[in-house]
């Protein structure tokens, strides 16, 4: 057992930090706000080759692991990036895997031009794709529709969704003509997949939502004062600040062991993949709840920076799911293992 | 180096062989008489485990260990801890063991260490007071020199195993006259003389511990632990070498009790309950909070493996797990509807009543190896800096 990322692995981490430091300072955040997008910073993650590390060496990437790629995501969640990240890379990598020219063609667009390509995480209800991520700044849209595994141009944006998260989501109608890339168990298999990447990635930026909202309350609790000293005395904030701490740094070590385990023990990635994005939302969320409350009034402030935490650490994972949902696909994979088990 | 979640090969040999060990050993004649007695230790099993290499692993092959590593000893430990072996007894022994090794004298570690570890005597921990619990500085059981010995008097409350054990690991009061730390001193006080008295005290869980109280006993010089005043020092080692412990361990048992009901029943419809969304839902997340109980241990193991003591992480882990239990077992008796309150000993009890049973039984782990309101101030001061209250 090793918890230390590898040498290169912190360089991976500082060279994203520095990135998100500089280009991602929470002004930004803020100024893409309602629509929840940053043209800018999405440019400088593709030059940063945010989405060319997804995809494999082959399909012109730099092939990076899951692994890798949650250590950014969660530089990315620490700095609530207002951009369709984790959407753009499993959509890059579906795409890499699918193979055939025309998933080859849209990668070729994704990696190539300014063209934002994204994936919907649920198949379309009466002709609709709901709450896609990204949706309303992406130019295709990825998606599973009735055992086919499809692609198609956004072909006027979306409308978008005024939402919690401030998030560019947007409902898609299904164009008739969207192209199939492949079909049948192949398809189920590729979108359940990029379905567990999207979870653990997105396990791992609620990690760095909820570590940083716990430092936002700590840091307020040690300065703030009432009765003449500080609110980090009161047990009452100091107990809520330690039970998030005690479950943020749980959400790390699952989050981080479900991105290693999709190389590493396969058996039990899709397990892991479910149940950490539930742990990681729910551990998110309170820690930024807890941060908020502590901030008294001035946490129902737009001017403090907690509510942005707040209401993504909600909203993000809400895409896919209420964490029930995540827990009780988890459930499923262990149940049928189990019963293989005997 | 990269990052890596597997325990690595030498914990997986030791796992198995736990397992094996296990299967034999932990009969269910030996689970039913823990369960009409309350009491996890069993002199048997216990020495079963030293024949076997189970007990101290861990420890220096000098003192008849096998120089094992943390995290090797922790994947033993996880098996002892989820199959429900009665391993109290053998813990506080170690512990003190460990205390006598880090703070003992020569004498101490040549007579003491090798019993404790042949799985001959067993040591109790004697900490905790009628009015001295959490402020366990604020004992008030007296010891008075007296020549080459010490008088003691005093009560300690919840003396878990002393009705089995041959010396309590006691923490007493030398000098009134000082600041509450710094007036403190541990003895090993053989248990099986006159002046101690063991009286039963039963639980909720139905677990016996014992109150003990001590009138003119007398102990000797040489079984003073540290030195003399310096037993809050004493006390100090004694706590972190409790903070590499497993967790998480009775809510596995708990769960796969559960998958197996889930995969076993049907609802009225004739629907397996291992469909069903609310099931599924409540087997998710308690499995994901075990994830977390072990990974957060894993990492004290982890910690102490490079070389540093643990601190912190014991404490965010033993709060963790305790408090996941104490959720789980509440929720699981609920998934259960009204049979989840059908105890051991009732035909149709799911699994012996394991939720019900650890519904109890959780409320016991909250509080000892200090409670969870304890947890949170060292994490609140020492993880988050924030300022004493
Ligand atoms: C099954 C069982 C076995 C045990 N075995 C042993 C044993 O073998 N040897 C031994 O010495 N002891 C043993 N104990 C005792 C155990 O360690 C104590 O019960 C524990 O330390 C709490 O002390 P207390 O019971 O006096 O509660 P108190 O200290 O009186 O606490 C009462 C409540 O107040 C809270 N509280 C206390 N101080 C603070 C604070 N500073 N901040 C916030 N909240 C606070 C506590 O968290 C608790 O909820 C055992 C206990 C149990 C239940």
């Amino acid at each position: 057992m090793d918890l230390n990322p590898s040498e290169e692995q912190q360089q991976l981490i500082d060279a994203f930090a520095a990135f998100y430091a500089k280009e991602c300072p929470v002004e930004r955040v803020r100024a893409a706000e309602p629509s929840g997008h940053d043209a800018e910073l999405w440019a400088s993650l593709r030059a940063m080759g945010a989405l060319e590390m997804a995809v494999d060496e082959e399909s012109g990437g730099w092939g990076a692991s899951l692994l890798d790629m949650a250590l950014v995501a969660e530089q990315h969640g620490r700095h609530l990036g207002p951009a369709p990240l984790i959407e753009g890379q499993v959509a890059a990598k579906v795409l890499a895997r699918t193979g055939g020219d025309a998933a080859a063609e849209t990668l070729g667009r994704a990696l190539g031009d300014d063209h934002l390509v994204t994936i919907a995480l649920h198949p379309p209800q009466g002709g609709v794709l709901s709450l896609v991520p990204g949706g309303s700044v992406a130019d295709e849209v990825v998606f599973f529709d009735h055992g086919r595994l499809k692609c198609m141009a956004v072909a006027e944006r979306g409308r978008p969704v005024p939402n919690t998260g401030s998030m560019p989501l947007a409902d898609v109608a299904v164009d008739p003509a969207a192209v199939e890339l492949v079909s049948g168990a192949e398809a189920e298999g590729l979108f359940e997949s990029a379905r567990d990447e999207w979870l653990v990635l997105m396990a791992n930026a609620l990690v760095g939502v909820g570590a940083r909202s716990l430092e936002l309350g700590v840091d307020y609790a040690k300065e703030r004062r009432a009765f003449g000293v500080p609110i980090g005395s009161f047990q009452a904030v100091a107990h809520g600040l330690a039970d998030a701490a005690t479950a943020v740094e749980g959400s790390k070590l699952l989050a981080r062991e479900a991105a290693w385990s999709a190389s590493e023990d396969a058996a039990r990635a899709t397990e892991l993949a479910c149940l950490s994005c539930g742990f990681s939302a729910e551990a998110a969320r309170e820690a930024s709840y807890r941060s908020l409350h502590y901030h008294g009034g001035y946490g129902f402030m737009l001017e403090f920076d907690i509510q942005l935490y707040f209401r993504r650490a909600k909203a993000w994972p809400a895409v896919f799911g209420e964490p029930s949902s995540m827990y009780a696909r988890g459930a499923a994979e262990r149940l049928s293992a189990a019963r293989t088990d005997g | 180096m990269t990052m890596d979640f597997r325990l690595g090969e030498g914990s997986d040999a030791l796992r198995d062989e736990a397992r094996r060990f296990l299967d034999e050993q932990l009969t269910d004649d030996l689970r039913e008489q823990m369960h009409r007695t309350g009491v996890h230790h069993d002199w048997d099993f216990h020495k079963a485990r030293v024949e076997s290499g189970m007990l101290a692993p861990g420890w220096p092959v000098e003192y008849g260990g096998q120089g094992r590593d943390a995290l090797e000893v922790l994947a033993m430990a996880e098996e002892f801890q989820t199959a429900g072996a009665p391993t109290y007894g053998g813990s506080t022994t170690l512990m003190v063991a460990n205390v006598i090794r880090h703070m003992g004298t020569e004498e101490q570690k040549r007579l003491i260490v090798p019993q404790a570890l042949s799985g001959e005597i067993i040591i109790v921990l004697g900490f905790t007071e009628p009015e001295a619990g959490s402020d366990v500085a604020a004992a008030q059981a007296r010891a008075v020199r007296d020549g080459d010995e010490w008088v003691i008097n005093g009560q300690k409350m919840f003396t878990t195993n002393a009705q089995e054990a041959d010396y309590v690991f006691l923490l007493t009061r030398t000098n009134p006259e000082v600041a509450k730390h710094k007036g403190l001193t541990t003895f090993l006080v053989p248990l099986r003389q006159p002046g101690v008295e063991i009286q039963p005290v039963f639980t909720v869980s139905g677990e016996r511990t014992n109150l003990t109280f001590y009138s003119d006993v007398r102990v000797d010089d040489s079984l003073r632990i540290g030195e003399v005043d310096g037993g809050w020092e004493v006390m100090t080692v004694g706590l972190t070498f409790e903070r590499s412990l497993p967790q998480g361990g009775d809510s596995r048992r708990l769960l796969r009790a559960m998958e197996r009901w889930a995969l076993t029943s049907v609802d009225d419809a004739g629907r397996p309950k291992s469909e069903d969304a609310d099931v599924r839902a409540r087997l998710g997340r308690a499995a994901a909070e075990i994830e977390v109980s072990t990974l957060l241990a894993r990492r004290c193991a982890w910690v102490q493996n490079s070389g540093t003591l643990p601190g912190v992480e014991g404490s965010m882990a033993k709060l963790f797990a305790t408090e996941a239990l104490t959720r789980q077992s509440a929720d699981f008796m609920d998934m259960l509807g009204p049979d989840g309150i059908r105890a051991d000993g009732d035909p149709a009890a799911v699994a012996h009543g394991i939720a019900e049973y650890l519904y109890r039984f959780a409320l016991g782990t909250t509080t000892y190896g200090g409670t969870s309101e304890i947890q949170r101030n060292i994490i609140a001061q020492r993880v988050l800096g924030l300022p004493r209250g």
